[in-house]
This record gives structure tokens, C-alpha cells and sequence, in this order.
């Protein structure tokens, strides 16, 4: 048996793509939810209802899925260029800081939309400023990019640990390490009243679109495109692979960054240890899922909200332990590449 | 006490060992993966996959050696899942590996969760003593230093020598390196490559999950997640460190440790105003710069990360 | 006479999706033959050897050494069987050492110690008794070309091979050393070892040969003894149909369009070229031909514009500088067609139309304000495939789809449609059939008819003694002093490819 390219890879098979991967990674987790004596269909059965149920728990999913689609799209941003940004994670909690830092001095004198936005560009400034790094050292020195984001994840942990400890600690959270909050003016507008939904969707999914048309429409697009299929042949063509790289790495990192900043400023309001779960490393299975195009990402970036929401409120009902939610994800970005594998080739014996 | 003082205490030179073996054995498998031309990002999943499954064994009433061995097993059967998607599938080794990853560590804290309540503090085990070598142990501050360490230190130095002498010595470590330079040369000759690659896989895979379950049966007693803390990564940059070469890696591990051991000691010395997260940073800090001195020098297997597949042109 | 038969292939036939590459194949081969496999690109050469030492699994048909049947899709059974394949693209480890390279696969994987000292004693008795001179502990990545093809051939003997297969050996070499070859391997079967050799050069099979089998389009077509036979008959049944390549006619040329003077590139303290001076001038083809490997891919980088000159200049239509930028060439009507079109000349995943656009997207017509007009771009690459003929193509057709004749149409056709006043041309026959080369040589003809400079950078003799005005040979680097075509022949060429010129300088 072997593989064999196909001629031509048709549209419903890459849609059934990452359907059929998700089927098979929830059959899978069944098995494990089976495990801990409860019936793998209840269980899915409590997901979704605790995911869609009440007014409530939709809106705490789509809380759940706006950083998920920025974190998303700084991966599938990345990855189409052949950029392994794993840094996803660090950058979001850059984008966190400075916005909790700016959010907490820039009440005076801005008027509100404006800080929102500096705001908003400044978490961007700093997601990307921390990928440049790790980029520099790729195209200067060929350090391999995927090692030096992940250890970054780390040292910004770290970071962000020391400085709400120190400098931006908060003085009335009783200890807690926790920053200084964000005034209360400069917060992002509800979208749903009496829930913690939040604007930060809206931008969310309009960057979504804009990358998509960026990719699919401008010159910059179709370099990074070439750059990210060939880079002998996109050189050869004129295409300055440092500088589309470069430009790549300010996207990806800023979509990363924005998540912090809207995470921050849209939901809690200041920079903890746990503000996020681990979104950094969820949109890598989110941009894998949408086989990593952007409006796709909007859809699987929702789907993980599903999964992880779901099952917290599973696990409260049933008492599956809440870590099958980082299983079933976890499993779909493996059977996901499995079944992309065969929208391009098919199995010959 | 000064902070050049702490390089005379004994105490500090057996802490190096100590932590540099989970290091030793994570970069050993890494840079077995990576000879046979497969980067293996699995690794800090299948550390912290290791450290449970030994420290469950231990738990459930197995004794130390058995929960190492089901470690290794566990490691290999993830490291053949790794394979399997990277090898015959030619998948992307970057995503594959931090898929693999994602999924060992959910599974992990998803089967420690549901075999033990949540409880405050975790439940502990009896872990190795340290074994005093009988004679040498007995030298002067290198006795106390180097040679009462725990019986998985030693293993981890003897699998650094086992590593070195199969890769430069027998014909499968010469078909693991013709693997990773060219599997096209190999092929021609007549033999697999992509059982080689697989082979090497799983074997490396065994062997960091060996370093994971040193963390839990010898450096601390217990399992909590997040425990592995990116020494898994850091093993990966350890690989270029060491230019793809065991020897080199067990003196990058080494080096490693002692730039840890020596924070750790330093902190509690000056008790000034720098932030312990500072010193916390070091190791990190020091595996980019690794990657980055290293970067130009080494002679980076041919075929590494480049899928191969049998008949295609 | 009659040998006795120690290969035999009976009814192989192999496909790739929808390509037939090998449709019932037969062949033997004698003791002691030298036998030729000769065929066109695409004639499915190299797939029937691959089939025949098991990296493809035919279809049909068997293969059976010695009087045993081979089991398809294992290498390991037919070395085993006595066959050893020398391949055109070495497979070798350069980090590894020669000694490494040829025990690989000779030992039991099981076995814990490694029997390096007596392999390398074998390795040395080999070399001397073949003469084929090779230091066992040199890494690889060190020898020249000549000395790599040694160790392949090396390889084959030490474990012992009746058999040797080797694909396109000559490719590489220069005629000298092809010379060389050919005495070692009729060296060979003198001592009873059989030799396969596949080949597209009607001289060297008629020289070096006893018996030729010729494919065409998949098929044997005809099985001749070589001295029953003449080069034209062998031309005629290699094409299958009379391809007439087109004649250069005279023409006075014009001013001088690009000229290097001194220019060096120096890469890892090594001068990848060495004070080379070359001029073309508007309607002359200049042809540099040399051997693969030295210093053509560096010259291609210089004047495509992907590397300066790390000293001396480049002057193009006036203006000089010590290299120039893929944009500003394309922009000031530069054509370039690259090396390997499959690597750099397009992407294979990316669609005709984008490849057609891509080196020329910043042009108003195809991009205003940063977006991409594509229905222009569809338009111009709709315009390139009814233009330069390129079959089975629509502008959103993937570009990998195509074969290699019709990616290479497709490439030229975007180089010509903007009549450039210089190309340059980096192989641009390699790997393709008669009819395309025709085809790329009429086109070739056609702009320096129409008045433009034409660099034409080659392996092949044949192609730069029919098209270009003067030739230069590049050998180590160095390129020799122009020789104006009227005074070019084969001999003189060849020679001169092999860096005669320099020691006729120097006397």
C-alpha cells in the first residue's frame, strides 16, 4: 500500500475534512468518558447543553470563542507561511500586560474610543515585537523558530509573574498576585446585556475577514503564499523572503497579542497567572481544524469554546474529570492532519 | 556564605547530577529521533506521560524499577504514534509533535484525575535513595559529589555511553545515521528506512519518557501536572547544543544543570532585591542562547524533518 | 556467440496515475555484455531500472536474475541476487565517509560491533583492482563528482555484484572522464560482470556498447547489435518521428546588452567563480557550456539576479553594478528561465495563473494599491497558454499538473511574451523530449531574430553548437576566451569543457 497525490483535491472533501476528524476524535473520547463509568452519548448530550442550553451558557461560549479565533488565526496566519509560531501563548500575555498597564494609567484625558483602540494596537505592538524575535534569529542565524517561541512561552510567563508581584501589583487584591486593574472607561462595550459577552467577538471576527481578504486578494497575500510553498521559486520570482516573513510574524503575533489585550480589557479586567487556559496552544487545533483559513477558524475556534465550556459544566453534572475537553481537542488536531493527508492524496495498493 | 563559595560545596555538585538526569535522557531520545531524521516535539508530552505512569505504578503497589519500565513502555507507544503519523504519513513533524504532546499530557491529567480525588496536597510515594557506589563514594567531597546519586543517574550515564557506542559503532547506529543523512542511500542498499525511523522513534520516545519518571520516583515523590515545566524543550534545544552528538549532550545537560543548581543555591545566598522569577528565567534564557552559539556550527543531519516516501518522484 | 543469459525482464509494465511509464517491457542481458538502454526523456528508462532493482512494484510482468525470480519491490533481494544500480542522483551521505557509505546495509543489524577495519582493507583491494581510486575514510561531501560516482560504483562491488546498472553515468562527467568510465566498465565485463547503461547520447552507446535496446514512449522499439547499426538509424528509432531541430541563421549582431568583467563569487572561502568576462549583444546567442557543477548554478544566481558579484561588475544596457534584483531585471525586460523549473521556475501548488504573474504582480496591470487584479492576471495567463501552446492548462489549472515540457512553455512564455531585450537561459532543454526541445529552440531562435541577447547557460554540446553565435566554456569557475561558432566543433568544445584551454594559455 502506498500514497498517491490525487490530480485534484475537490471542495466537499476538504469541508468533510474536519468533520470526519472530529467525529472520529469524539468516538475516541468516548472511549476514555467510558471509562470513567459514564455513558460517552450522556455525557456528549450534557456538553452540548451546557454549552447552548440557557442564554447564559451560549454567551459564556462565545466569550470562550473570541480569543480562541484570534489565537487561531495567529497560528493559520503563521503556519500558510510556513512560520511555526508556537508563541502563541507568550504573546497573548504580552498583549495582557500592556494593556492592563496602559488600560490602568490612560484614564485622563483620551477620549474613550481612542484609548480602546491605542489600547487594542498597543497589545498588538507587543505580541508582535515578541515574535520578531525569535524571526530575527531564524532569518540572521537559522535558529529554529518553533524551540525558541515555545521556551519564550515560559520567560514571559515569568515575566508577567515578576511584574504582578512587583511594579503593576495590584495594592488592594488582598495579596493575591494579581495587576492593577483597567478603568473601568477605557473597558470593551458589553454586546449582550447582564452577560460577560463583549465586543472583543465583533473585532474578532472582522479580523478574521480582513486576513482573509489580505490572503486571498493583495499582493502581500500571494508573496506570503508563495514564500510559504517555495521559497527557492518565491525568490527567484523577486520575493523578499525576510521581509514577507517579517510582515507574516507582525500579523501572527499581533492577532496573538490582541487576544491578551481584549481577554483583558473586554473580560477580566486584569492580568492573573491563569487569565488564559492555554488559548495560545488551543489555535494551533483551531487554525489546524479550519485547515488554516481564516474564516474557518471563526467556525473551529467556536467548536473548541463548544468542547471546553461544555465540558466544564459536564464535568460539574457527571463528574468526568474537565481534562477530557484538552482530549478531545487534542485528538482532533491529530486526526484533523490525518484526514487533511487525504484530501491530497489517497491510498494505492 | 559567598557566591562563589557555593561551587566548593559537595552539595551543589551532587544537585547537578540530579537534575541534569530527567535532561540526559529527554535530549538522548530527542537526538536519537533526530539522527534517524525525525524532530520529535512530543517529547514534553511523553516527559510528563512518564513521570505518571511511574509514579502511578509505584502507587498502585508496583515497585521503582517496574514503574520505569512502564514508563518506557508508555513512552514507546507514543513515540510509535508519533511515527506512524510523521513516518509512513509523512505528516508535518512541527504540528504532529505538539499534537502529540497536547494529546499525551490531556490524557495524562485526565487519567490522574480520574484515578484519584482531588485532594490538597498530592499523595506521595517512596522514591530511590541515593546509593552510595562502595569505595569511590568514599572520596572526599567527590564521593558525597558525584557518586552517591540515585540508581537512575547512573543508568542515565551508561545510556549516554550505550547511545554513543550503537550510533558510531555497530551497523544499526550506522543505518540510524545514513536514516537521517539520506534514506534514499539507504533504501538502495536494502534496507528499510522507514522501519529504522520508526524503530529509533519508538526508542527515543522510551527514553524521555525514563526522564519524566525520574522527576516523579527520584527528584520529587509525587506527580502534579505541569511538573515537567519545558525541560522537554529544553531537551530539543539541547540536541543542537550538543550538534547531534551523545557525548556533547551530556555535557550540555550537565552545563545545564549546574547553571540551574547554582540559582537555586544563589537565591537563598543574596537575599538582595532581585526577583526570584529572574533566576527562574535562566534556564530558558540559556537554551536560546545555546540554539543561537550553536546555530552556524553544526552539522545538522541532511534529511532531518524531510518526510520520505518509497516510489515518489 | 551466444551468452549466457544472466537477466532477464519479461512483460513489465508500470503507470503513475495516468501516465504510462513502462507498457510490456521485455529484455535480457548476457554475461559479459555491455548492453545500452537507449531512450528520450520520458522514455521510462529509469522506471523500468527502478522497477527492475525494486524501488518501484511493476504493474505486470517479472524480473529474474540468474534464473530466479526476483520478489518486485525489493532492493534488498536484488542486491542480494548480484545487482548492484549505480543512480544518476547519487544516493550518498555527505556527512558521512566514503567507508560509511559503502557498509551500509552489508552487516547484520543485530551484529554489536561493526567490522570497519576488514570492510576498509575490502574497500582498498576493490579500488585497486578496478582502478577506481577512493580514500575509505574521506567524507563524501569533500569528493568531486568523478570520485562520488566511484564510490556508487564501489558500493556495487563490494557487495559483490554480477550486475551493475547505471543510470545516465555520464551526465555528470566530462568526456574525458566519461572516457575513463567506459574503459573501467568494459574492464569490467571482460571479467565476466554484466553492465546495463542508460543513456540518451547516440555516441556513447555507439562507442561503448555491444548491444542497444531502445525505448520510446514507454515501449521497446527496436533491439539492435551496435555494430549492426549507425547513429542516424539509432536517432530516428530513439524520436520515432523526424523531429527537425531549427537552424541558426546569420545575422550581424547589435549593441552589447550584458557584460561581466572580473566578476568573482566566493562562497565559504571557495571561488564559485574566478574573474569571469563574458559580453552579449542584442540578436547573438553566447552559449555557455560546461559540465554539471562548475560554476553554473552560481552564475545562473548572478545574472538572474539572486546574487552580487562579490568583486568586479556587471554591466547591463549601460548601466553597471556589481549584481541586479530579480524585480529591476524583470521590470527592465530581462526573461529568465531558471535551472530546474520544478524548484524555481514555479510552484507546483500554486495555480498557472499565479505563476504566470507572480515575478511581474507589482506591474499596474496586474495590481493597483496593493491588490491583485485577478481577472487581468486570468486574462494574460488565458493569452500565454493559446500563445505558447500549452496543453492540458487553464489559468486556474494547478501548475504541478502540467508535464515538464508544458511548465517549461509556460515559464517561456511568460519570459517572451514582454519581447525582452536580454534572456537568460539556465538549461532550458533539461529533462524534456525532442519535439519540446525543438520547440524551446525555435523560440529561442525567434527572439534573437527579433533582436534579443540571449545567455544560454548548458550542459549539452549539441544544443550550443547548434544555437549560439560563440561559446565560452566554464570549467572550475573560470571561464574560457570566447570562440566564435564558425571555428567550434566538438572536439575543440569537449576539450576545452574539460579545462584544456587553460593549459594551451599557459604554453
Amino acid at each position: 500500500m502506498r500514497l498517491e497525490r490525487r490530480t485534484q483535491s475537490s471542495l466537499a472533501l476538504l469541508l468533510a475534512a474536519p468533520v470526519i476528524a472530529i467525529v472520529i476524535a469524539l468516538a475516541l473520547s468516548g472511549g476514555l468518558i467510558a471509562l470513567a463509568g459514564v455513558n460517552p452519548l450522556d455525557a456528549y448530550a450534557a456538553m452540548v447543553k451546557g454549552a447552548f442550553g440557557s442564554r447564559l451558557s451560549i454567551s459564556e461560549t462565545l466569550t470562550r470563542t473570541t480569543p480562541l479565533i484570534l489565537t487561531g488565526l495567529a497560528a493559520a496566519v503563521a503556519f500558510r507561511a510556513r512560520l511555526w509560531n508556537i508563541g502563541g501563548e507568550g504573546q497573548l500575555y504580552a498583549g495582557a500586560l500592556v494593556a492592563a498597564w496602559l488600560g490602568h494609567n490612560m484614564a485622563a484625558g483620551l477620549p474613550t474610543p481612542l484609548a480602546i483602540i491605542l489600547i487594542m494596537l498597543a497589545g498588538m505592538l507587543a505580541g508582535a515585537l515578541l515574535l520578531l524575535g525569535p524571526v530575527l534569529l531564524r532569518l540572521r542565524l537559522g535558529v529554529d523558530e518553533v524551540v525558541t517561541t515555545l521556551i519564550l512561552n515560559f520567560i514571559v510567563l515569568l515575566f508577567v509573574s515578576m511584574m504582578i508581584e512587583g511594579p503593576l501589583k495590584d495594592p488592594l487584591a488582598f495579596g493575591w498576585p494579581q495587576s492593577v486593574p483597567v478603568d473601568s472607561d477605557v473597558m470593551l462595550p458589553k454586546l449582550l446585556s447582564r452577560s460577560r459577552l463583549h465586543i472583543g467577538l465583533i473585532i474578532a471576527i472582522l479580523a478574521a475577514f480582513v486576513i482573509w481578504i489580505v490572503q486571498s486578494r493583495t499582493v502581500f497575500g500571494m508573496e506570503t503564499k508563495a514564500a510559504g510553498l517555495n521559497t527557492r521559486a518565491a525568490s527567484f520570482a523577486g520575493i523578499k523572503l525576510g521581509r514577507t516573513l517579517l510582515g507574516v510574524a507582525c500579523i501572527s503575533g499581533g492577532m496573538a497579542g490582541l487576544a491578551g489585550a481584549i481577554e483583558v480589557t473586554g473580560l477580566k479586567g486584569y492580568v492573573t497567572l491563569d487569565l488564559s487556559p492555554g488559548y495560545g496552544y488551543s489555535g494551533i487545533v483551531v487554525a489546524m481544524l479550519a485547515a488554516l483559513h481564516p474564516v474557518g477558524v471563526v467556525i473551529t475556534a467556536l467548536f473548541v469554546a463548544i468542547v471546553f465550556v461544555g465540558a466544564d459544566a459536564m464535568s460539574r453534572a457527571l463528574g468526568v474529570p474537565s481534562f477530557i475537553a484538552d482530549v478531545i481537542v487534542s485528538i482532533s488536531l491529530l486526526t484533523m492532519l490525518v484526514s487533511l493527508l487525504f484530501t491530497t492524496y489517497r491510498v494505492r495498493r | 556564605m559567598e557566591a562563589l563559595d557555593i561551587f566548593a560545596t559537595a552539595s551543589l555538585w551532587s544537585a547537578v547530577l540530579r537534575i541534569a538526569t530527567p535532561l540526559i535522557f529527554g535530549t538522548l531520545g530527542a537526538l536519537i529521533c533526530e539522527r534517524a531524521g525525525v524532530l520529535n516535539l512530543g517529547i514534553e508530552g511523553i516527559m510528563t506521560l512518564g513521570a505518571m505512569v511511574a509514579w502511578m505504578t509505584v502507587y498502585q503497589g508496583g515497585n521503582l524499577w517496574m514503574g520505569l519500565l512502564v514508563a518506557a513502555l508508555c513512552g514507546g507507544l507514543f513515540g510509535l504514534l508519533h511515527a506512524l503519523l510523521t513516518v509512513p504519513l509523512g505528516l508535518s513533524q512541527h504540528v504532529t509533535g505538539l499534537g502529540i504532546t497536547l494529546f499525551a499530557s490531556s490524557l495524562t491529567y485526565y487519567v490522574y484525575r480520574l484515578s484519584l480525588p482531588v485532594t490538597s496536597s498530592p499523595p506521595t510515594i517512596e522514591p530511590f535513595q541515593p546509593l552510595a557506589i562502595p569505595g569511590l563514594s568514599d572520596i572526599p567531597f567527590f564521593g558525597e559529589a558525584f557518586f552517591t546519586q540515585t540508581a537512575p543517574t547512573y543508568l542515565a550515564l551508561f545510556a549516554v555511553l550505550l547511545t554513543a557506542y550503537l550510533l558510531a559503532r555497530t551497523p544499526l547506529g550506522l543505518a540510524i545515521r545514513m536514516t537521517g543523512e539520506n534514506p534514499h542511500a539507504v533504501e538502495a542498499q536494502g534496507l528499510n528506512p522507514v522501519r529504522i525511523r520508526i524503530g529509533a522513534i519508538v526508542a527515543g520516545s522510551a527514553l524521555m519518557a525514563l526522564g519524566g519518571a525520574f522527576l516523579t520516583t527520584a527528584t520529587f515523590n509525587s506527580f502534579f501536572p505541569t511538573m515537567v515545566q519545558g525541560r522537554g524543550w529544553v531537551c530539543i534545544a539541547l540536541v543542537v547544543f550538543a550538534s547531534w552528538r551523545p557525548g556533547k549532550a551530556l555535557l550540555g545537560a550537565l552545563l545545564f544543570a549546574l547553571f540551574d543548581a547554582y540559582q537555586l543555591r544563589l537565591q537563598h545566598v543574596i537575599e538582595s532585591a532581585i526577583p526570584y522569577q529572574l533566576f527562574l528565567m535562566v534556564p530558558y534564557v540559556l537554551s536560546i542562547v545555546a540554539l543561537v552559539v550553536m546555530s552556524r556550527r553544526a552539522k545538522v543531519p541532511q534529511a532531518l524533518m524531510a518526510p520520505y516516501r518509497k516510489g515518489e518522484r | 556467440m551466444n551468452r549466457e543469459t544472466v537477466l532477464e525482464l519479461a512483460h513489465i509494465s508500470k503507470h503513475f496515475g495516468k501516465l504510462i511509464a513502462n507498457d510490456d517491457i521485455s529484455l535480457t542481458l548476457g554475461k559479459g555484455e555491455l548492453l545500452a538502454l537507449l531512450g528520450e526523456n520520458g522514455a521510462g528508462k529509469t522506471t523500468l531500472m527502478n522497477v527492475l532493482f525494486g524501488h518501484y512494484t511493476a504493474d505486470g510482468g517479472q524480473v529474474s536474475a540468474f534464473g530466479e525470480i526476483l520478489p518486485p519491490g525489493k532492493p534488498r533481494a536484488a542486491i542480494e541476487a548480484g545487482i548492484g544500480m549505480v543512480h544518476q542522483h547519487f544516493t550518498l551521505a555527505g556527512n558521512l565517509t566514503v567507508l560509511d557509505n559503502v557498509m551500509i546495509g552489508t552487516e547484520r543489524l543485530g551484529l554489536l560491533r561493526s567490522g570497519r577495519k576488514q570492510a576498509a582493507a575490502k574497500l582498498r583491494g576493490l579500488s585497486e583492482r578496478f582502478g577506481l581510486q577512493v580514500e575509505p575514510y574521506a567524507f563524501v561531501a569533500d569528493l568531486s563528482v568523478g570520485e562520488k560516482q566511484r564510490v556508487e560504483i564501489l558500493k556495487a562491488l563490494y557487495r559483490d555484484a554480477r550486475i551493475l546498472i547505471l543510470d545516465e553515468p555520464t551526465a555528470v562527467l566530462t568526456q574525458i572522464e566519461a572516457e575513463q568510465l567506459f574503459q573501467t566498465l568494459r574492464g569490467m565485463t571482460d571479467t565476466g560482470l554484466s553492465v546495463i547503461f542508460i543513456s540518451h547520447k547516440l555516441a556513447e552507446v555507439m562507442a561503448a556498447s555491444d548491444r542497444v535496446v531502445i525505448l520510446r514512449g514507454g515501449r521497446t522499439v527496436a533491439e539492435k547489435r551496435t555494430s549492426d547499426t549507425n547513429r542516424a538509424e539509432l536517432a530516428e528509432l530513439m524520436v520515432g518521428r523526424r523531429v527537425v531541430r531549427p537552424v541558426r541563421t546569420d545575422q550581424a549582431p547589435g549593441r552589447n546588452i550584458l557584460s561581466a568583467g572580473k566578476v568573482d563569487i566566493v562562497e565559504d572561502g571557495r571561488k564559485l567563480l574566478d574573474g569571469i568576462d563574458f559580453t552579449v549583444r542584442a540578436g547573438e546567442i553566447l552559449g555557455i557550456i560546461g559540465v554539471s557543477g562548475n560554476g553554473q548554478a552560481a552564475l545562473g544566481q548572478l545574472t538572474c539576479g539572486l546574487r552580487g558579484a562579490d568583486t568586479g561588475t556587471l554591466v547591463y544596457d549601460g548601466n553597471q553594478a556589481n549584481g541586479f534584483s530579480p524585480r529591476m531585471l524583470v521590470t527592465s525586460g530581462t526573461g529568465r528561465i531558471p535551472e530546474d523549473r520544478n524548484t524555481e521556475g514555479a510552484i507546483a501548488e500554486m495555480a498557472i495563473w499565479e505563476n504566470a504573474v507572480l515575478e511581474r504582480i507589482h506591474e499596474k496591470r496586474f495590481s493597483a494599491y496593493g491588490f491583485v487584479n485577478r481577472a487581468r492576471c486570468r486574462d494574460y495567463a488565458t493569452e500565454l497558454i493559446d500563445r505558447f501552446d500549452i496543453r492540458g492548462a487553464a489559468p486556474d489549472t494547478r501548475t504541478g499538473l502540467l508535464s515538464g515540457g508544458n511548465m517549461q512553455k509556460m515559464i517561456l512564455g511568460r519570459n517572451l511574451a514582454a519581447s525582452p531585450k536580454l534572456i537568460i537561459a539556465n538549461q532550458p532543454t533539461r529533462g524534456l523530449d525532442e519535439g519540446a526541445i525543438a520547440a524551446v529552440h525555435a523560440e529561442l531562435l525567434a527572439a534573437r531574430k527579433d533582436g534579443a541577447a540571449i545567455l544560454l547557460i548548458s550542459e549539452d554540446l549539441d544544443e550550443v553548437l547548434a544555437l549560439s553565435d560563440t561559446i565560452q566554456a566554464i570549467f572550475k569557475g573560470r571561464l574560457s576566451a570566447p570562440l566564435s561558432a564558425e571555428d567550434a566543433d566538438s572536439r575543440t568544445v569537449g576539450l576545452m569543457m574539460a579545462g584544456i584551454w587553460e593549459t594551451s594559455h599557459a604554453a
